[in-house]
């Protein structure tokens, strides 16, 4: 009796698993069927696999009237700046913080807390006058400015870290006759690296999906990126549904696989912050 | 590099150095906004040159006396109530996922794949799904002998708000579950144990164990829930650029300060934003009893 019924819930459970999966893949096997058709075979063959998975036209097509090629190159500089100006800027303000008693510790840790609450959507109005008095309208160095500052999620996964290393390694460094400065760079900077990992990855996926921000501060066409690009597909001069379909599977790919290959600094990152942001 | 100054001396070099540009960042491009966002709020600027007047509160009473202004928070609700659906899911599924079950780690991986995947692609992949009469998911119910179910989900104006909400849930409900599977395996499985000695069947078990140890998760993913809902711009933007009746609050505000130019009661429609935002958490963390401090 009571083994027939926990049969019975295992089954239950993998049929709303299956169930949710079937969900997840619905809407990402049409575009991944569709990216394959051709036009016509679009229109007639309905949810059916494509004729032929060879068939890499619309691939082609979107690369060259979408120029993914640069909108991929954009977004590649915008985030590797910002990232390597976010880690060093948020590895400072953790060992900062997390290392020394200051007068200023708790009103700067308050600063950053405060900041969350603040809807960053609703005050482009104002963001927006800063950064036309930087001069950077239009420029790439908008996001990057936007995107550099460490923000709370960060400097808490830091913090959490930091306090996990041992002083006992500060110490010794400093009966060895080593600065300050270099106990930074040579010692916890080094050791934070798991959690540096796990940031990067989610600044990427961040970084990356931010529609807003380029669009809004960057509407150069030359400085396109691959939200604002696959944008431009939809609305008055759209693509063809299948050409704009394989548009969509190359942007998925980037962060496709970074998922498959780092799942565990992902999931890791996703939970830490929230269980104790 | 420093190894000629006292550490005290170096302490404070440090801690200058160290903080300065990224605290001067955040007080630029956080708290310098915000400011003059509520003094923009009290002006008539047009969001264009530098010429304002004061016009005090006027711009507050235009939020609160037009109508078509305050209602768009009914469609914010949408989203409100796809993220109570999401959170549900999201914690019955981890509650699934953290148990022994063959293939549960493919499972995870399955469900939380719609987060990772670009989310203006995302919303566009849905523009094909939803599509009247080549959209997959009519075909799909088509095939399946539904014919009476399809229907033309962007263009029914009672049903739009619901389709454009869904995809909120699909991409941030793995998200919820991650979060939620996380909270759960700190809770120590010899409680369980106990528990069962005790008697408690499973719905006891998550009722007085799991239950109260993931409350302040639960409590923040609600909150976020709320806080989300408010802000939700960009799916029904880049949809439908807020037409049909699927214009969010957020939406309201950028097109009177971008596309109206009255970029003073967009900042007013900001602060009011801000506000809601600042409200719910403080209810949150002081008058919840148990909430965070």
């Amino acid at each position: 009796m009571e083994t027939k019924q926990n049969k019975l819930v295992s089954v239950l459970k993998y049929l709303f698993l299956i169930a949710a999966s079937f969900v997840v893949f619905f809407p990402i096997y049409s575009v991944f069927i569709g990216a394959f058709k051709t036009q016509v075979e679009y229109y007639q063959s309905g949810m059916a696999l494509p004729h032929d998975f060879f068939n890499f036209d619309n691939f082609k097509r979107v690369m060259k009237i979408g120029k993914l090629g640069s909108s991929f190159w954009n977004i590649g500089i915008i985030m590797v700046i910002s990232l390597a100006g976010n880690i060093i800027f948020g590895t400072m303000v953790a060992y900062a913080l997390g290392r020394f008693k200051f007068k200023l510790r708790a009103p700067i840790m308050a600063l950053y807390l405060g900041a969350q609450l603040i809807p960053t959507i609703t005050t482009q109005v104002s963001t927006f006058s800063v950064i036309k008095a930087f001069g950077l309208y239009n420029t790439m160095g908008a996001p990057i400015l936007l995107y550099l500052g460490a923000d709370v999620l960060q400097i808490v996964i830091y913090l959490q870290f930091i306090n996990s290393i041992p002083k006992d390694l500060d110490e010794s460094a400093m009966m060895e006759g080593a600065s300050l400065f270099k106990i930074y760079r040579s010692i916890i900077f080094p050791l934070l690296a798991p959690a540096t990992a796990t940031l990067v990855i989610l600044k990427s996926i961040s970084i990356y999906n931010d529609f807003y921000t380029p669009y809004l501060y960057m509407p150069a066409q030359k400085l396109r990126v691959v939200s604002t690009a696959i944008y431009s597909f939809v609305g008055p001069n759209a693509a063809q549904i299948n050409v704009i379909s394989a548009g969509i599977l190359i942007i998925f790919i980037p962060t496709v696989v970074l998922f498959l290959f780092l799942q565990k600094y992902i999931f890791s990152g996703v939970t830490s912050g929230a269980v104790k942001g | 590099m420093f190894n000629n100054l006292s550490y005290k001396n170096q302490r404070t070099l440090i801690l200058f150095g160290f903080l300065l540009i990224p605290v001067a960042l955040l007080l630029v491009l956080s708290y310098y906004p915000a400011l003059s966002l509520l003094y923009y709020s009290f002006t008539d600027w047009t969001g264009v040159g530098w010429d304002m007047n004061w016009v005090g509160f006027d711009n507050y009473k235009e939020i609160f006396t037009r109508p078509e202004i305050f209602a768009s928070f009914k469609v914010n609700a949408y989203y409100f109530i796809g993220g109570l659906v999401q959170t549900a899911l999201a914690l019955f599924f981890a509650v699934i996922l953290s148990g022994k079950l063959k293939g549960r780690n493919v499972f995870r991986a399955i469900l939380f794949l719609p987060y990772v995947l670009h989310s203006v692609a995302t919303v566009i992949m849905f523009k094909n799904v939803y599509h009247m009469e080549y959209g997959s998911l009519n075909v799909f119910l088509g095939a399946i002998g539904l014919e009476s179910w399809q229907q033309s989900w962007l263009g029914n104006e009672h049903l739009v708000n619901f389709s454009l909400a869904f995809i909120s849930m699909w991409k941030f409900m793995g998200l919820s579950m991650i979060i939620f599977i996380g909270a759960l395996q700190s809770i120590p499985g010899d409680m369980y144990e106990s528990a069962k000695i005790d008697g408690a069947n499973s719905w006891q078990q998550f009722r007085y164990l799991t239950l109260p140890s993931i409350r302040s998760v639960l409590e923040l993913q609600l909150i976020l829930t709320l806080t989300g809902a408010l802000a939700a711009f960009e799916i029904p933007y880049v949809m439908m650029l807020g037409a049909n009746g699927t214009s969010t609050f957020v939406i309201q505000t950028v097109d009177t300060a971008f596309k109206f130019q009255k970029a003073g009661l967009a900042s007013a429609m900001g602060i009011v934003l801000m506000l809601f935002v600042v409200v719910i958490i403080f209810i949150q963390r002081k008058l919840l009893p148990g909430g965070k401090d």
